[in-house]
């Protein structure tokens, strides 16, 4: 027999995500009635503010729609204007900006795990109350994202907003002796990101099977990260310049972010997508962890998705090495920029997922319109799809204490990132 | 018993709280010293608990966000304003000097489900702060000095020295006068640690104005080194842009773009 009754889930606020979100959900007689993330941090319109700004701007600007991941917003800019002014970088620049993202990858994905996510699966409100009776792990964490910090330092100065990337390049190179140093202290951290991704293979994730899309950057040689054709796992395989003609983004009215589809469906970006397309692509030292731990990718268990980014972490890390182990000082850490006017696009893997961008430049190189497409507004309509399906799959006669924190789990398993995506409502201009 | 801190977010990049959840492993003795009430990213929600310190974080840009603040005021003994958005209004404040015309014809698709303030506010336009940190973003060695001031009851010191004086302080060529490049060094407040010259380019003050600056000689100068009158506005107007000792220069109007 099973008891009538109404519930109403209300979180005002959602805690351990990172901008300001809230979950309105109604359960009437065991169905769910209404759904919504509600995403209400104002939009920021950077859009619009871009408009006008010349070329070497844009890098500084785009960087602040994120603090977490400013990286992957620099890059995904500096991709798309390079390609609108025809510049084809270095190798030492390619693999350099390769290690500047890998340091991106660390930092957010440790931050994420430990600071935002486990204390879900472990029974805690806060890393703080967790690290009481897991202080290993919890420093662990800490000290694979200062690490992660530090990589992004060698480039930018600064994790936060860093200074160093620019169309072309970058505005200096290292330091050999501290590109050394750096080296060692990767290899030193290799362990703890061993130990990682054990001990996330091993917490108590729910087992919530689902079907869903998954699409990510795909590349014939490497783990995506900065290039290659957009691909999901039913049958898209497309260049990045025709993302427009097979996404579609919308707006709805309980959030100021705007929602994205494929071909009118729901669709999955971030680690777990990653992996699902492209575990293949990993070294092999990383494979075989990831094989001890006995969970098989591409996995249809989104709560994979703490595993998924323990492994890129493990990934980064060997893969900066690698890079670092092969740098030289160069002749020039830019080259030289020759603005033209044109239209470019840029994608590449935010830690939460893919990030397009678009511009289109005057003959000086002056932005006439941009677009930007993040992460968290793309996964916004399989957050809510999973979180249906999460809370049927667990069982709607839970109390309601129980649905509330399995709901507010879903969403940080995505580690949205609601700044980013609150950035981009679109402006239809009307000229009178 | 133990000082109780809030933090508070409000329209930004987050990046400024970063100064906190970058902290590494000091970010545990910090959970230890203080009793942290609200600071949602962390963990903690408890908006209406009254506490010692608030930091705030992001520019006002809602109706909504006007009866928060009011709210974190009535809460908090000593409000510290944390980062560019705070203190003068983020790179979105630019929305507030952009052509109006443009602004009120901008529609959404559904534009009814937008509650927007017609201007994006520093937090100290509309309550009274105590404290600012300033930069875009600030830095977790500026968190944690004005923190370990108050925690042990001292003024925190106000760093409003320009940029220049540590730079040549740290010994790095001047990129204005050997490259000449258009350095916002002579007018910038200090405390990012003099990151751009050190890298080779031309400071963009992201830490706001320092005190006691002369705007129109740094104006001229750039016109010297062939910036246009638009040019030299984006200087001064990008991520500090509410910022009042920036505001003498005005970026000129789109039909004087060319």
């Amino acid at each position: 027999m099973t008891e009538q009754r109404d519930i109403h889930i209300h979180v005002p606020v959602l805690a351990r995500v990172e901008g300001e979100g809230a979950l309105n959900l109604t359960i009437q007689n065991n169905e769910i009635e209404t759904l919504h993330l509600k995403i209400y941090e104002p939009p920021r319109l950077f859009e619009k503010l871009l408009e006008g700004r010349e070329y070497h701007e844009v890098p500084d600007m785009v960087a602040r729609i994120c603090g977490i991941c400013p990286v992957a917003y620099q890059m995904s800019a500096v991709n798309a204007l390079e390609q609108v002014f025809g510049l084809q970088t270095s190798s030492w620049v390619q693999a350099m900006r390769r290690v500047f993202y890998c340091g991106e990858w660390i930092q957010s994905h440790a931050l994420h795990i430990h600071l935002l996510a486990a204390p879900d699966f472990l029974g805690f409100n806060s890393a703080p109350d967790m690290a009481r009776v897991y202080p290993e792990e919890v420093r662990r964490g800490l000290r694979l994202q200062a690490l992660g910090n530090e990589l992004i330092c060698l480039f930018g100065a600064r994790s936060v907003h860093p200074v160093g990337a620019c169309v072309g390049g970058f505005f200096h190179a290292p330091d050999q002796a501290r590109v050394d140093d750096l080296i060692t202290r990767l290899e030193q951290a290799l362990p703890d990101a061993e130990a990682l991704v054990t001990w996330s293979a091993a917490l108590d994730l729910p087992d919530d099977q689902q079907d869903f899309c998954n699409v990510s950057l795909q590349h014939e040689s490497e783990y995506p990260m900065m290039r290659g054709r957009l691909a999901s796992d039913q049958g898209l395989d497309i260049a990045i310049e025709d993302y427009e003609q097979h996404f579609t983004e919308y707006q709805v009215p309980h959030s100021t972010a705007l929602h994205a589809s494929l071909d009118g469906k729901p669709y999955l970006v971030g680690p777990l997508a990653r992996m699902n397309l492209n575990s293949g692509k990993l070294p092999e030292t990383t494979l075989a962890i990831v094989q001890k731990t006995g969970i098989r990718f591409p996995s249809k268990n989104m709560f994979h998705s703490i595993v998924a980014r323990a492994v890129e972490i493990h990934f980064a890390i060997l893969e900066a090495i690698r890079l670092l182990q092969s740098h030289t000082e160069p002749d020039t850490a830019c080259s030289e920029v020759t603005p033209r006017a044109g239209t470019g696009y840029g994608c590449t893997e935010a830690p939460r997922g893919m990030l397009w961008h678009k511009y289109e430049t005057d003959s000086k190189g002056n932005i006439i319109s941009a677009r930007i497409v993040p992460p968290t507004s793309q996964n916004q309509a399989r957050i809510e799809q999973d979180i249906a399906a999460s809370l049927q799959n667990a069982g709607l006669s839970q109390p309601e204490e129980a649905l509330r924190l399995r709901a507010e789990t879903v969403i940080r398993n995505y580690d949205p990132c609601i700044s980013c995506a609150t950035h981009f409502l679109k402006l239809k201009i009307e000229r009178r | 018993m133990k000082p109780k801190i809030a933090v508070h977010k409000f329209s930004s990049c987050d990046g400024c709280q970063l100064a906190f959840l970058n902290m590494g492993e000091d970010l545990l003795s910090l959970f230890e010293q203080v009793n942290v009430i609200h600071f949602a990213e962390a963990g903690p929600v408890n908006e209406e608990e009254e506490v010692d310190i608030s930091f705030v974080e992001g520019s006002l840009s809602t109706p909504d966000d006007i009866q928060r603040i009011e709210r974190i005021r009535d809460n908090s003994k000593y409000i510290i304003a944390i980062g560019a958005c705070a203190t003068a209004g983020g790179l979105q404040a630019l929305r507030n000097i952009a052509d109006q015309d443009d602004w009120v014809q901008s529609v959404y698709a559904t534009p009814d489900h937008i509650s927007v303030l017609d201007q994006v506010m520093p937090v100290a336009e509309h309550i009274k702060v105590d404290f600012e940190i300033h930069g875009c973003p600030v830095n977790t060695r500026q968190i944690t000095t004005v923190l370990r001031s108050l925690l042990n009851g001292v003024t925190p010191v106000n760093e409003q020295d320009k940029l220049c004086l540590e730079c040549k302080r740290q010994h790095h060529v001047c990129v204005m006068v050997s490259r000449g490049l258009p350095c916002m060094g002579p007018v910038t407040r200090t405390a990012c640690g003099v990151l751009c010259p050190a890298v080779g380019r031309d400071c963009y003050g992201c830490y706001g104005s320092a005190e006691n600056i002369n705007i129109n000689s740094l104006r001229d100068q750039f016109v010297t080194l062939q910036l246009n009158p638009k040019q030299v506005g984006h200087r001064f107007l990008s991520f500090n842009s509410a910022d009042p000792a920036f505001k003498p220069v005005k970026p000129m109007s789109a039909e004087h773009d060319d």
